[in-house]
């Protein structure tokens, strides 16, 4: 992999979001390392340079972890593959439950 | 890698051996500067302050100025002071004395004004340099390190590159019984829950929700709220989605060892490991604060690039990403911004940091030392009276 720009990082092995390290382009297989493993995602759509996706299902409600901690939680349910942002993601900082 | 160091009376080690000529408010600034210029071996720290001050900030300037000259990379100091100030040279020198180390003081109001002053901080300083170049390095281990860390010019790239890349490093010198000291109580409303969980005990724990609540208290005073459109619009646009996200993407620095103590601004930790000090964001009074604490080395990420340098300690520059690198390669030492392009794993660029520590540690010079950078100041929380 050395000198080739990987797609996408994850911190933690207990991780359920990974980051772009460049912009994906929808339905594009990515490669990502968690816990030794190599997994395939398929990209549900465009994720741009930075942003998040689901490296697995994840319900609403659930908790998203990202540098293998809380970082808030789904607000409706998020598919492998699918941009992690805003529109499905908030913080449950403030409300006594992080 | 051998480690070499300065043993100093109170049993902490300097990687460097400065003598440095420490003002007791900002009257004394130029005097000390003129010192300076003609006994180049020696370092100043400017000062903003050291009058007009309330008992609240009075206390913390005192305490850390003495404590920056405590500093186990300061071999000797000479306080140069006007003689009205809130700490005056007498009192600074005395409460330094306790360090054990050598020190000398000058009130210009007491040494025949300005010239003479300078004339006699010239001929002091030269004698300070010349003890000084006596004290011999001697064998010193990791577990002697005391590592500051702090942020500036951060970009959303900063937490899964640069900053989760030192907080390796410092797992590593922590799991060797070193320490690190990490600063920014701004940063880190959002993630001290989670900091307060990973913490050694559950009165850190606790200490560490009561100092960033404290803060988040403090600004609310003035109208403003700390976490109140945060991620901003910046942020968002560049995938932060959360406070949460973007605070522990500051406090990745510090590393997955739990925090073993809290201190306040400028204070000298008793505990070894992973420490958190309450301080400000800003770069001057943050670093200024964990220089005071102790730390021989500084470690600074930073996600566009910035000079930011102190006399005292060196400061290491670690960048997030590669344009950044490129455009500020004069003032930055380490690309963290090879793990975006696929070249290094994060580990590998903590391996990289934690190296350039050592070797930074036995003479290695950094950038910002290269580029004579030295900002100082220390944290006011009131007002200027």
């Amino acid at each position: 992999m050395k000198g080739q720009r990987v797609a996408a990082i994850v911190i933690r092995d207990q991780d359920n979001v990974g980051t772009a390290t460049r912009d994906i382009k929808a339905g594009e297989k990515i490669e990502v390392k968690a816990g030794g493993k190599v997994k395939a995602i398929v990209a549900k759509e465009d994720i741009r340079f930075l942003h998040k996706f689901a490296l697995t299902d994840i319900a609403r409600g659930e908790r998203v972890f990202k540098y293998g901690a809380t970082i808030g939680e789904a607000t409706k349910p998020i598919s492998e593959g699918e941009h992690v942002h805003v529109h499905n993601l908030r913080s449950l900082w403030g409300r006594g439950s992080t | 890698m051998q480690l070499k160091g300065y043993r100093r009376a109170d049993g902490r080690i300097g990687f460097r051996n400065h003598v440095l000529i420490l003002p007791t408010v900002a009257c004394s600034n130029g005097a000390v500067q003129r010192i300076c210029h003609s006994v180049p071996e020696a370092i100043m720290l400017p000062v903003d302050s050291g009058c007009g001050l309330l008992r609240e900030d009075r206390e913390v300037f005192a305490a850390t100025l003495v404590n920056l000259a405590g500093n186990p990379n300061v071999a000797a100091t000479l306080v140069v002071g006007l003689g009205c100030e809130a700490v005056t040279p007498e009192q600074a020198a005395a409460e330094i004395e306790r360090f054990g180390k050598p020190v000398k003081y000058l009130g210009m109001h007491s040494s025949g004004g300005y010239a003479k002053t300078v004339e006699k901080g010239i001929e002091l300083a030269r004698q300070l340099v010349q003890e000084a170049a006596l004290v011999k390095p001697e064998p010193a281990l990791v577990s002697d390190l005391v590592i500051g860390l702090n942020c500036g010019a951060s970009d959303p790239a900063s937490g899964i590159t640069a900053n989760t890349a030192l907080g390796a490093a410092v797992d590593r010198i922590v799991d060797q019984g070193g320490s690190a000291i990490i600063g920014e109580t701004t940063e880190c409303v959002g993630a001290e829950t989670e900091m307060a969980k990973n913490a050694a005990n559950e009165e850190v724990g606790k200490k560490i929700l009561d100092v960033v609540h404290r803060f988040e208290h403090h600004v609310k005073m003035y109208g403003a709220d700390l976490s109140t459109g945060e991620p901003n619009q910046g942020n968002m646009e560049a995938g932060l989605t959360t406070l949460e996200e973007k605070s522990l993407g500051c406090i990745r620095k510090i590393g997955s060892r739990p925090i073993t103590e809290v201190v306040e601004y400028g204070q000298i930790p008793t505990k070894k490991g992973p420490i958190l000090m309450d301080s400000p964001s800003y770069d001057a009074p943050s670093v200024t604060g964990i220089v005071a604490g102790g730390c021989q080395i500084v470690a600074f990420t930073t996600g566009l690039g910035t000079p930011f340098g102190i006399s005292v300690s060196p400061v290491i520059k670690v960048s997030s990403n590669t344009p950044a690198y490129e455009r500020m390669k004069d003032s930055v030492d380490i690309n963290a911004g090879t793990i975006l392009d696929g070249e290094e794993s994060i580990d590998e660029v903590g391996e990289r940091i934690y190296q350039m520590i050592l070797e930074v540690a036995n003479g290695r010079r950094t950038k910002a030392e290269d580029l004579v950078e030295n900002q100082c100041q220390i944290w006011r929380k009131t007002l200027v009276l």
